[in-house]
């Protein structure tokens, strides 16, 4: 009877080992996502126990902070009520984390950490909390927030060299202490008129209309399919695939550069640019500015969107068919978040170098050291500088002379372009640009949804000022 | 070489050095101060330890010496681990353990030849049918499962008990007729079947099996039942066919009755989907299994360590049945997967030693039980930490010497105690055979 015996421990020894197999499942190989699911209480519930690192300005205004409440437990608060809401984010026991909160978390608690004992590590005793500085800059978004006047929509400013972000701005906002109460979760998550929580630079997707256009120049001059001199056929209508396509006011320019193409937005002139590229070229300069992958900003995944063609919810796959004419115009299923946008004029900007975004800047331990620098990444170099610099030329040209021109104000010789696409219900009105031209400090993009009127006219005044209000209080 | 007493002895060092340590990290976790009564547990708990040592150095001096040590360790951890949870129910644990050492010594003291067992089965398998049945009648529902009786403030599981009075049952009923299993058994279509009058008990224990699933609503003891019978079927004839056939004849009736009785169909549901929003948040849903993986998750390769896992925030319980269901992943939160693995360790060594025990006994009963004892006890820990772990469904069944909990504790040291009394008369005959020679 032996040998069955042994072969009965045999199967215990499969059984168990079946046991450790999904120990270990859960606590490696699926620790990470378990540890961000929703339902998971359990990480904010622990952080309510330490105290989290304060978030700053760039100026060192306090953006969130903790304070101990009187039954020993942690509660963070946001001394600036709505203004930074979606960047920031919150961070409440059972209510969860979001934002640079949520992005940051290890160093805010000081999970993160250079020096530690072992029986610190056996008694999961982290580190000190870590402060954080950020590019945020607190005048800058409180203009932006006024002159958004409480119009849906979103303003983003980013440095081109570095990627830094002193402005981010998304309207409509929160208060993000109300997250931390039943009620107010309630209410913000049900609030669907106005999706609040909703943060419209990076986690949501709009028709970029003419801004786009930029784009499809960068792709026709730096791949060499036209130069500065070479024209295209701007009169209007035309057709393209099987459909009329007019200019404004049904206005006629017949040969048509790059230059004018561009200044007075023709649709007939770009549509012919992009049937010209060809589907491959345009996706080709599309992903090199970053379009086709969440924006590489330091926030959590889980609230980034890809821009490109989108159907329903979802990007549409590389190889499906799509109307040419109309995506070079910034028709068609195209969908980009502001903070692409922002991506495109900030790499025109920076000589054609692709920078990635960057909203914190560096942490501090209670000691005041410094305990990380985020430093500037170089996504990718999208264009030569030589095209960069006609591309420059031309942005200037549509604020001197062309659909930008409210936003030529006083001396700060900004750069951009327009974008004015319709929706439901109206206009969905884009500014994109950067200041001074000949030596960029600042780029931007400025939304609005659903306004009556022209990019143009609402969204260029708003990026003119916030620049000029940086450039003079840098 | 040292005797088999000496080396238990020298075996329950590490025992108290690491119980020791256990206790003296969840003080430094809590961070208060080193009272008197925390220091009795840990001292009450090592006396405890010594007094069953001495005990067997008396009656049972050539019995395993590696059993003990290992249940002490594993009987250490829960100790620990419930004093982490909460220092009362460490003391009630404490006085268990009283109760429980008592009942094994009771044992040891009445079952001194094994072979009683044998003559009495009958007498068992009726008790153990009425033990079974009674919290249906009278007693509680625990996670959907008729499990307890409640006398008073006691309340007390039967299947704890139950299922050494099965086991004990099955091993005398197949002692007995293993012979005319395999001399009168049949071959159709070339698969070996058992003679037609072996299917009467059979099917009474397979009945049996598929009461409890439908009407205790307990896939878990089913399971350990069931199982131990195959094994012991498998181990008396050396028949695979018949384990198959068992196994057949169990997995047709898991399906029927999954098929047609709701409670099961919702216990695979939450199974299959743990973190679905909707069955997480359903009443008696999947909130218990999801918790506990958070817990695991939480506690990653090397633990968050002693104290610092969440188990109830405010009154609300983040991890509910802690002491007792959920203690696996409580423990592997804390001390990760490192002390998870060991935990199985300990427990796949404790199991070496108790098949071990049965390879070297002498007669056909002894073997029965001693397999019988320690798979029953495999698959209990199979059913608990496989259910937390959603290898299979889970059903509230205890880990054995680790959860909180009287009826386990006590049902568990009676088992040690029949387990060591087959190995002291075997390992003693072996020495008298040695002696003559």
């Amino acid at each position: 009877m032996n040998k069955p015996i042994r072969r009965v421990f045999f199967v215990v020894v499969f059984l168990f080992a079946l046991l450790a197999f999904y120990t270990t499942r859960w606590t490696v190989f699926e620790a990470r996502s378990l540890n961000q699911n929703a339902l998971n209480k359990i990480p904010a519930q622990k952080n309510a126990k330490k105290p989290r690192g304060a978030i700053l300005t760039a100026n060192g205004r306090v953006l969130a902070r903790s304070v101990k409440r009187s039954d020993g437990e942690y509660v963070r608060r946001y001394p600036q009520g709505e203004l930074f809401s979606h960047p920031v984010g919150y961070s409440f026991a059972f209510y969860g984390q979001s934002g640079l909160e949520k992005y940051y978390d290890d160093r805010l608690t000081g999970r993160t950490k250079s020096v530690g004992s072992i029986l610190d590590q056996l008694l999961g005793r982290g580190g000190d909390e870590q402060s954080m500085i950020t590019n945020l800059d607190r005048g800058a978004q409180q203009l932006a927030q006024t002159e958004m006047a409480g119009r849906k929509g979103a303003v983003v400013v980013m440095e081109p060299r570095t990627g830094r972000i002193p402005v981010y701005l998304s309207i409509p906002s929160f208060p993000p202490a109300a997250m931390g109460t039943n009620a107010g979760v309630k209410s913000l998550n049900s609030d669907n008129q106005n999706s609040p929580l909703v943060d419209r630079v990076s986690d949501a997707t709009y028709p970029p209309g003419s801004t786009f256009k930029v784009v499809t120049a960068t792709a026709a001059l730096d791949s060499g399919t036209m130069t500065t001199e070479s024209t295209v056929d701007g009169n209007s209508p035309q057709t393209f695939a099987s459909k009329p396509l007019q200019n404004d006011f049904n206005q006629q320019f017949g040969p048509t550069n790059l230059e004018t193409a561009l200044t007075y937005s023709v649709n007939t002139a770009f549509g012919n640019i992009g049937v010209d590229l060809g589907p491959d070229r345009l996706l080709e300069y599309m992903k090199r500015y970053g379009f086709y992958e969440p924006p590489p900003v330091d926030l959590p995944p889980g609230q980034l969107l890809s821009s490109g063609l989108r159907r329903g919810g979802d990007l549409l796959p590389a190889d499906a068919n799509f109307d040419l004419a109309r995506t070079a115009i910034g028709q068609e299923r195209l969908a980009v978040t502001p903070i692409q946008m922002a991506t495109v004029a900030a790499t025109v900007a920076n000589n054609g170098v692709r920078m990635e975004p960057r909203i914190a800047r560096a942490f501090r331990d209670d000691y005041g050291r410094t305990t990380l620098k985020v430093s500037p990444e170089r996504a990718t170099r999208v264009m030569k500088p030589s095209t960069a610099e006609e591309l420059n030329k031309m942005m200037r040209k549509v604020v001197e002379e062309g659909t930008g021109g409210a936003a030529n104000i006083g001396d700060l010789r900004m750069a951009g372009k327009t974008g004015t696409a319709e929706v439901r219900g109206g206009n969905q009105a884009w500014f994109i640009g950067f200041a001074p031209y000949d030596n960029p400090k600042y780029a931007v993009a400025v939304t609005i949804e659903k306004t009556q009127l022209f990019g143009g006219q609402v969204a260029a005044p708003i990026a003119a000022d916030v620049l000029q209000y940086l450039l003079r209080n840098q | 070489m040292l005797s088999a007493r000496n080396r238990e002895l020298l075996g329950l060092v590490p025992v108290a050095l690491a119980t020791a340590a256990g206790f003296a990290g969840v003080l430094i976790a809590r961070e208060a101060q080193v009272n008197d009564l925390t220091v009795t547990y840990g001292a009450m708990f090592l006396v405890l330890c010594l007094v069953g040592h001495l005990f067997i150095r008396w009656r049972l001096p050539d019995a395993d010496p590696y059993i003990y040590p290992l249940t002490a360790s594993l009987a250490g951890i829960g100790i620990v681990t419930i004093y982490r949870i909460d220092p009362e129910l460490a003391r009630e644990q404490a006085q268990w353990f009283v109760i429980a050492l008592i009942a094994f010594m009771a044992t040891v003291v009445l079952v001194r030849d094994i072979s009683i067992l044998e003559r009495y089965r009958y007498s068992i398998a009726i008790g153990a049918f009425i033990l079974l049945m009674l919290p249906r009648l009278t007693g509680g529902v625990v996670n959907g499962a008729y499990l307890q009786i409640n006398i008073g403030p006691l309340s007390f599981q039967p299947t704890e008990i139950a299922k050494l009075a099965i086991v004990i049952f099955i091993a005398a009923y197949l002692a007995e007729t293993r012979e005319i299993l395999v001399t009168q058994e049949r071959r159709f279509l070339g698969i070996s079947f058992p003679p037609l009058g072996f299917f009467g008990p059979m099917i009474v224990i397979w009945a049996m099996a598929m009461i409890m699933l439908v009407f205790i609503r307990d896939l878990g003891s089913a399971v350990m039942f069931f199982g131990a019978f195959l094994a012991l079927l498998y181990v008396a004839t050396g028949r695979l066919s018949y384990v198959v056939l068992g196994l057949a004849m169990f997995i047709f009736g898991f399906e029927f009755f999954s098929q047609t009785v709701g409670h099961i169909q919702a216990r695979a549901d939450i199974w299959h989907h743990p973190l679905d929003p909707a069955l997480y948040h359903a009443e008696g849903g999947s909130y218990q299994i999801a918790q506990g993986l958070f817990t695991m998750s939480d506690g990653g390769v090397l633990g968050s360590g002693f104290g610092q896992s969440l188990i109830r925030v405010g009154g609300d319980p983040i991890l509910p049945a802690v002491q007792t269901d959920s203690i696996y992943a409580l423990f592997t939160g804390e001390a990760g997967l490192i002390g998870a693995i060991g935990l199985l360790l300990l427990y796949l060594v404790f199991i070496e030693r108790g098949l071990k025990t049965a390879m070297i006994a002498r007669d056909a009963f002894s073997k029965l039980l001693a397999t019988g004892l320690t798979f029953v006890f495999a698959l209990q820990v199979f059913v608990i930490v496989g259910g937390v772990t959603t290898v299979i469904p889970l059903t509230g069944v205890t880990l054995p010497f680790v959860s909180y909990g009287g009826s386990s504790i006590v049902a568990n040291f009676i088992l040690i105690a029949l387990l060591m009394v087959i190995s002291d008369n075997a390992r003693r005959e072996d020495a008298e055979i040695g002696g003559v020679i």
